[in-house]
């Protein structure tokens, strides 16, 4: 050991055309190390993510029976507002009569419904996420006779398409199912 | 020192550039690259690397277990199962937490051990000892009020049973207990300020641990010959040589850490933990963490209440104290024929009360108890004291390096020596 330690000694890994084997063990353990942490992270990032018990309560069953025509009502599903409209004659004769070429986001209104009747969305502005006017009878609804948004003037129609104002898209329709001719599932 | 920007040596121009006003690479260079190290390190040495590697542990599970725990009687219980049934990896984050409290106790003892057998608290380390005391104190309140959080019954009766400790004080006794619980009985604000804490001392740990490595880059590590290095000859840098063996027993440490977080959860908990607190029924055995098990079982060996206190809280007090109760020169115990029986019969000592105190307090542990916790102190407040004056030890060698290189003449600096066996 003693001879080891003396200055002439070669060095371990000595250079040979400059790469050493200690570049190659630094690299392979600094991999390992580094495959190793991430692994380690993973879980705590995962850990942030919807747990079970909010997965199991993401749908929302809605009875429509008391919704009278023109009248909407306004469901929480996961955590979410979601408008469920009963659309008059008119207001479904309004959306399918608008050309495509009007539109910012294209999208016929007979995609975006089930049933003529029923306007179900997401009541969340597509530009910073307030919760556009329109639900109660009261209420503002904007030149086009739909939804509009306070915070920066998004105007949307009654098939809850943007017309006007900064918001870039339509009114989401969530995923959702007639369960019976009066019941729907959100989700 | 001048004012104006700081002369500094790094090539890379943004390094440089930071470091010219904020000199934290070379400090961080000079503190863990080139520190001299001596180059007689054991394995033992890699405990306090461990202890700052479990604390980091403890602050990252802890953190993520905080969003999704709920500090309120009614729904402690539940949020900790929703935690363990819920949550993605709620429950590798869990276990983690309450057995990375384990492993840092462990970890934490062999490192205190290894600092009484090889001297580490004489001078001129003593400050760097008791900042290690104060380390270790912290650990156990925060321990403590940790494993009330999950509300289970172990949960609220070792909380019960270790406030009241404070009932044994004469007069004020009944006033502390009553301002520690915020109330009447251990209950809703009892919890909320034991999760407040709780969330608080690791960071107050944390500031401790630097102030114990500042005192420790002062004075210079301690080594198993207990001699202080004589030049560069003696010491490695820190880097590579530490940080690489730091490595190893970094991988050692988390495969162990792994084994027990992934086949035995729940071996060092208490099932009773898993049934939710219920104030109106103690459960017939109740028992602290294993970690508190020796003063709990030095609590118990005293038949009078204060007595008994004072016994548990003075079994830590005294590792304040005792760089000035051993009165012998030399730090290592491998050159020291009596007291190294005498240190051995304390650990055993310390592993009886750990037994005992995780037993009914009945015959004849109470006995066995009794004998262990006195020379638990007689070692401290006799024997070592005496010790210093008859045992003559064994001749110290002359450097670290003299008796690997066999008289081998002068030597360059460390850092240009090839990495040696262990010494
Ligand atoms: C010195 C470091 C720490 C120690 C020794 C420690 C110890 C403990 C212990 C023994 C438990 C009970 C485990 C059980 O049986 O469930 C616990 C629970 C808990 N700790 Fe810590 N802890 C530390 C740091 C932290 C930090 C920094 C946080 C938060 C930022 C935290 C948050 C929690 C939470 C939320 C619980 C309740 C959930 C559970 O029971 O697992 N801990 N801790
Ligand atoms: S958020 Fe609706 S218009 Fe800006």
């Amino acid at each position: 050991m003693a001879d080891s330690l003396a200055p002439t000694a070669p060095q371990h890994g000595a250079p040979q055309d400059g790469e050493t084997r200690r570049d190659f063990l630094q690299l392979v353990a600094g991999s390992f190390a580094a495959v190793g942490v991430g692994a380690m992270v993973w879980p705590f990032i995962n850990s942030m993510n919807p747990a079970k018990d909010v997965l199991a309560v993401s749908t929302t069953d809605v009875d429509l029976k008391p919704i009278a025509a023109g009248a909407a009502i306004t469901v929480v599903w996961r955590g979410k507002p979601v408008f469920v409209r009963s659309r008059t004659e008119a207001e479904i004769k309004a959306a399918r009569d608008v050309p495509m070429s009007e539109l910012k986001d294209p999208q016929a209104d007979q995609d975006r419904v089930k049933k003529d009747q029923w306007l179900v969305l997401i009541g969340i502005c597509t530009h910073l996420g307030c919760i556009p006017l329109g639900q109660k009878a009261t209420d503002e609804r904007g030149p086009f006779g739909g939804y509009f948004c306070p915070c920066h003037g998004s105007a949307y129609d009654t098939s809850g398409r943007v017309r006007q104002g900064p918001a870039p898209l339509n009114l989401p329709v969530p995923t959702y199912a007639f369960t019976s001719d009066t019941q729907i599932r959100i989700g | 020192m001048s004012i104006g920007l700081h002369k500094s040596d790094f090539a890379n121009p943004v390094i440089r550039w930071v470091d010219s006003r904020l000199p934290i690479f070379t400090m961080m260079q000079k503190e863990y690259g080139t520190f001299p190290t001596p180059r007689n390190f054991n394995y033992f040495w890699n405990f306090g690397a461990l202890a700052m590697i479990n604390l980091l542990i403890m602050i990252a599970t802890g953190i993520f277990l905080a969003m999704n725990y709920t500090a309120h009687t009614g729904m402690a219980f539940d949020s900790v199962e929703r935690i363990m049934r819920d949550v993605n990896y709620g429950w590798l984050l869990r276990y983690a937490h309450a057995n990375g409290a384990s492993m840092f106790f462990i970890v934490v003892y062999i490192h205190i051990f290894r600092g009484l057998y090889y001297g580490s608290y004489k001078a001129p380390r003593e400050l760097l000892w008791m900042l290690g005391v104060v380390i270790f104190l912290l650990m156990m309140a925060t321990a403590f009020m940790g494993y009330v959080l999950p509300w289970g019954q172990m949960s609220f009766w070792g909380a019960t049973v270790i406030t009241n400790l404070f009932s044994a004080f004469p007069l004020v006794g009944e006033t502390i207990v009553t301002w520690l619980w915020g109330g009447f009985s251990v209950d809703n604000p009892t919890l909320n300020r034991f999760y407040s804490l709780h969330y608080l001392m690791p960071f107050v740990i944390f500031g401790v641990v630097f102030l114990h490595v500042a005192a420790l880059h002062i004075t210079g590590s301690n080594n198993p010959l207990g001699i202080d290095p004589k030049g560069p000859q003696d010491t490695l840098p820190f880097h590579p040589y530490y940080t690489a063996k730091d490595s190893v027993g970094i991988v050692a440490y988390l495969a162990v850490f792994a084994l027990i977080v992934f086949f035995f959860p729940n071996a060092l908990g208490h099932p009773d933990n898993y049934i939710p607190a219920n104030p109106l029924v103690t459960p017939p055995h109740i028992v602290p963490e294993w970690y508190f098990l020796p003063f709990y079982a030095i609590l118990r060996a005293v038949p009078d209440k204060l007595g008994g206190v004072l016994m548990m809280f003075g079994s830590i007090a005294i590792l304040f104290v005792l760089p000035w109760l051993d009165t012998s020169p030399v730090r290592s115990m491998r050159f020291r024929p009596l007291a190294r029986p005498f240190f051995a019969v304390w650990v055993v000592s310390f592993f009886v009360l750990l037994w005992c105190g995780g037993k009914p307090a009945e015959e004849p542990y109470v006995t066995i108890s009794r004998v262990a916790a006195a020379y638990y102190f007689l070692y401290f407040l006799v024997i070592l004291p005496l010790l210093g004056r008859l045992e003559r030890p064994l001749p110290l060698p002359e450097s670290i390096s003299l008796p690997v290189l066999r008289g081998g003449g002068p030597l360059p600096a460390g850092a240009m020596s090839k990495p040696m066996e262990k010494a």
